[in-house]
């Protein structure tokens, strides 16, 4: 039987053996069913960047496939739709309220051009809210109508496995459906980490979860944090004129070029975000008339002190979503230090035909382009006959601080610990041709201004490549083809005018 | 290096470390600060210049006798300014601080969007703005003249001398500024006329050289007589050994700030000092700050088609969204980015162009890339920044050739 459905299992055949989805949701009923005999070819759990971008290559390539995407409500009771992370609580809305922000700084500017706009101008949060959460849902929205113009399959069901082909998957309602597939892959993303230990952190602060979907304006807001997402959630914040506190334990920005990141915190310090250093929480406490009082302790003195705020929010890193997949019951193997599942190179994990990939998977970067590019991939390689893998070096990003900060490459700590320091100058090997291994730039439309150079980098760009390059004018970009000054001549590279 | 500086009659320090006590130390401090463990290690104005060679080249330029005539002919409406061309005056920076007046008038309509509210009454001050930036141009004039004062370059602000179709008649109705003025026009494709009354005509119909008063034909430099340009070989050679030509007043070569920048230092050090790099005009990279920005790098496709042929080429294209247009209620397939590739060359992207905000910004990098050899290849390999306009450049996926439809339907 195995061999003749092995037979008749070629590329193209549509002639497929069934197996019925059983009524009651039973354990184990599903078990002995063998590989080539599943409902789908495919099976994506998590409807993100990833999974979306797997789903609809593999659909594209003829295959039967199915995605199951369920958002488990934030402890505030935050929950949104089709798209993951990014669409929902993170780059969509958390860009178009950065630029809330910045267009509040350009209407301080357009007086200086001329313009005449009277005072007051104040602003409305819920106006922006509703823009924000109104443009979201017009992307859940297209996602699955995306989803059925390419023929895939949705379940709005929270899935965990039964067996190495099965997951069961349970709606809302309750209801339990039983989905198998030959190849199932995982991108179930990650969530905001809260501080359990820390007493009402979970009842009364919120997250990026919840931010985004705040109805009323979260007020006098206290941000705990001090990764890209608290300094960009604390940076649109005051741009929009609330009065907003960073609380970090230590360094900003951890594993980001440090010398970048100091300006970026200095800059929104000059720009009206109040810093609390080398301080931790300790714990909060509504009052009666509902505002957080929130006691925290500074590491260096041991004192402790107490503040009001309207809303505090934790920003303190993300934890994967694989504590309700029953991944040891099927035996995929998850890195016990952060919870993430191991994969090797071509996205596989402990069980040859499940994979993972996006910001659940171990090693990779946590940003929205590199799970699409890598779902695409890995749908290619295991339906098209390609065999190409990620390449995860050389990576651009931009922080979308108030002053924004795009990068590529190695930032100069890294640089020096990978090549030392007498071989480093301004993050160019020393050695010719002066191969570009970083490039880092603060400042207005960082993001658009790295893009390109990422090219260069992944083009091989030397030092002197880049200086042949003439400059655009007059734009900030230029300013990098123009570099001349290396930190190892000490010279001042204060601008002095033009 | 004594010798050198001692017939330039500058003023040297010297440090002779093999009669100094602590002369080892010295010379690892030395190490340490310029990474040159040899001598001489050569300091002026406590800037380190290197070794015997490098001084030598530096020298000759420090030791040239530089002088720079700048005149600005009035126009013919009276406008004058000061020194620094006309990026600074009359070009790139007004003309950039101007554009941003206008960016930010439609960014003040996009933040009703976004949730600021004031009062619906907004008005634009002309005059705030002018002062405004004839005040920074002031600024920059200053810091011009002072800039070569403290490289001791004479700077003489006088005039240097070596010894149909588009038919339009305008009258002027009333005086004053901006008065008013009669315009009739004739079409140039039918018989069409018109007649209007404006405050202002700007006429922007192209740039004369401005050679022709020079005196130029009393050494023999040759210009073309048609548009007054003057050809250059590639060192920026007249016809006459001893004259050269940098800038817009060159025939065949970019109209641009930085490429006059570029070509002006490359060959002062090609006159004056050891090198022999050529200024590189391929592939230049430039922007059009209209409302909606245009940045590009390399051939028009017209232009490709014209060098590679069509049938070697490979248009790739995309409409897109920036997502900051979304919420402002901003059409939705306006933007637009392609590349143009060149098949037999390992699909070459031998043209960049986009159409969209900040489309500067964008195109500087790409240039870069274009200049080590960008594929199209390369570009699918690179991870995209999310959220921005430049990503589009790594996903583009639908070809002029397929004529497929590239309108946006929402999202990606």
């Amino acid at each position: 039987m195995a061999a003749m459905a092995a037979v008749l299992r070629g590329p193209g055949r549509r002639f497929r053996w069934r197996t019925q989805a059983l009524a009651g949701g039973v354990r184990g009923a599903a078990r002995g069913v063998a590989a080539g005999q599943q409902d789908y070819d495919l099976l994506v759990i998590g409807g993100g960047s990833g999974g979306l971008a797997c789903a609809k290559e593999a659909a594209q390539l003829g295959r039967k496939v199915a995605v199951v995407d369920y958002v488990e409500p934030s402890p505030q009771g935050t929950k949104w739709g089709l798209g993951g992370t990014c669409v929902n609580v993170g780059c969509i809305p958390k860009k178009l309220m950065h630029q809330a922000a910045l267009l509040g700084g350009m209407i301080q500017d357009a007086h200086h051009y001329g313009w005449e706009v009277a005072q007051p101008i104040r602003h409305d949060w819920r106006k922006m809210a509703e823009a924000v959460q109104n443009h979201v849902k017009s992307l859940n929205w297209g996602h699955r109508v995306q989803l059925q113009d390419r023929k895939v399959k949705y379940f709005n069901i929270k899935a965990s496995f039964i067996n190495e082909h099965t997951v069961c998957g349970i709606a809302k309602s309750g209801k339990e459906t039983l989905l198998s597939a030959d190849h199932i892959v995982i991108a179930t993303g990650g969530r905001p980490r809260y501080p359990t230990h820390i007493e009402g952190a979970l009842e009364y602060a919120i997250t990026s979860d919840d931010i985004f979907w705040l109805k009323e304006s979260p007020g006098k807001t206290l941000v705990v944090g001090a990764s890209y997402v608290a300094l960009e959630c604390a940076g649109f914040l005051t741009g929009i004129g609330l009065d907003t506190t960073v609380m970090m334990r230590s360094i900003p920005l951890r594993g980001f070029d440090q010398q970048m990141s100091s300006l970026v915190m200095e800059h929104m310090e000059s720009h009206g975000t109040q810093f609390l250093k080398g301080c931790i929480p300790t714990c909060i406490k509504r009052l009666p008339d509902g505002q957080l009082q929130v006691t925290w302790e500074d590491r260096t003195s041991g004192k402790k002190d107490t503040g009001i705020f309207d809303t505090v929010l934790w920003a303190i890193g993300r934890i994967p979503e694989t504590r309700n997949l029953n991944l040891k019951e099927v035996g995929v193997n998850i890195n016990p230090e952060n919870q993430k599942i191991i994969v090797d190179a071509q996205d596989v994990t402990s069980v040859p035909h499940i994979y993972a990939i996006g910001d659940v998977a171990e090693g990779r970067p946590e940003l929205t382009p590199t799970a699409i590019m890598a779902g695409k991939l890995l749908a290619q390689r295991l339906f098209g006959q390609s065999s190409d893998l990620m390449d995860y070096n050389n990576v651009p990003t931009t922080v979308f601080t108030p002053l924004e900060y795009g990068c590529v490459g190695l930032s100069e700590e890294e640089a020096v610990a990978r090549h030392g320091q007498e071989h480093i100058e301004m993050v160019c090997l020393k050695k010719p041709p002066q191969l570009v291994l970083g490039l880092h730039f603060l400042g207005p439309n960082a993001g658009e201004v790295t893009q390109g150079f990422a090219l260069g980098i992944k083009c091989g760009a030397s030092y002197a490549q880049v200086m042949r390059t003439v400059g655009i004018h007059p734009t900030c970009s230029e300013e990098v083809v123009k570099l001349r000054i290396s930190k190892r001549s000490g010279l001042d590279p204060t601008v002095t005018g033009c | 290096v004594k010798e050198l500086f001692s017939s330039l009659g500058v003023d040297c320090n010297i440090l002779e470390l093999d009669q100094l006590d602590d002369g080892i130390r010295v010379q690892e401090m030395l190490t340490e600060i310029t990474n040159q463990k040899t001598v001489p290690n050569i300091f002026v104005n406590r800037v380190h210049v290197g070794g015997c060679d490098r001084t030598f080249q530096e020298a000759a330029i420090l030791g040239k006798r530089v002088l720079v005539l700048d005149f600005v002919v009035p126009s013919p409406q009276g406008t004058s300014w000061g020194l620094g061309g006309t990026c600074v005056n009359v070009g790139c920076i007004p003309k950039k601080l101007m554009h941003q007046a206008a960016l930010l008038g439609q960014a003040l309509q996009d933040s009703r969007k976004f949730g600021w509210e004031y009062n619906q009454q907004v008005k634009h001050n002309w005059s705030t703005l002018t002062e405004a930036i004839q005040n920074h141009i002031g600024s920059l004039n200053w810091s011009y003249r002072l800039s070569l004062r403290e490289k001791g370059v004479t700077y003489v602000n006088a005039y240097g001398e070596f010894v149909d179709h588009h038919k339009i008649k305008i009258q002027q109705l009333e005086r004053g500024s901006p008065g008013k003025l009669k315009v009739w026009a004739k079409s140039t494709e039918g018989p069409e006329t018109m007649e209007e009354v404006y405050n202002t005509v700007l006429l922007a119909i192209g740039r004369d050289s401005c050679t022709r008063k020079l005196g130029l034909e009393k050494i023999g430099v040759k210009i073309n007589e048609k548009n007054g340009k003057i050809p250059v070989n590639d060192t920026e050679q007249t016809n006459v050994p001893h004259v050269y030509a940098i800038g817009d007043v060159l025939e065949g070569k970019p109209e641009l700030t930085p490429v006059a920048i570029q070509a002006g230092k490359l060959l002062a050090r090609r006159l004056f000092g050891a090198s022999s790099e050529k200024c590189d005009y391929m592939s230049v990279p430039t922007a059009v700050f209209t409302p909606l920005e245009y940045g590009c790098c390399g051939l028009s496709e017209e232009k490709a088609i014209e060098v590679y042929k069509k049938e070697n080429l490979e248009v790739y294209h995309t409409l897109f969204w920036p997502l900051e247009w979304t919420i402002a209620g901003r059409d939705n397939n306006t933007c637009y980015a392609k590349i143009i590739c060149h098949k037999p060359d390992s699909d070459r992207v031998i043209g960049f162009h986009i159409l969209g905000p900040n489309a500067g910004e964008i195109t500087q990098g790409f240039a870069a890339a274009m200049k080590c050899g960008l594929t199209k290849q390369l570009l699918d390999d690179t991870i995209g920044i999310h959220p921005t306009c430049g990503e589009v450049f790594t996903t583009l996926e639908i070809t002029k050739s397929s004529g497929l439809d590239i309108t946006q339907k929402g999202c990606g």
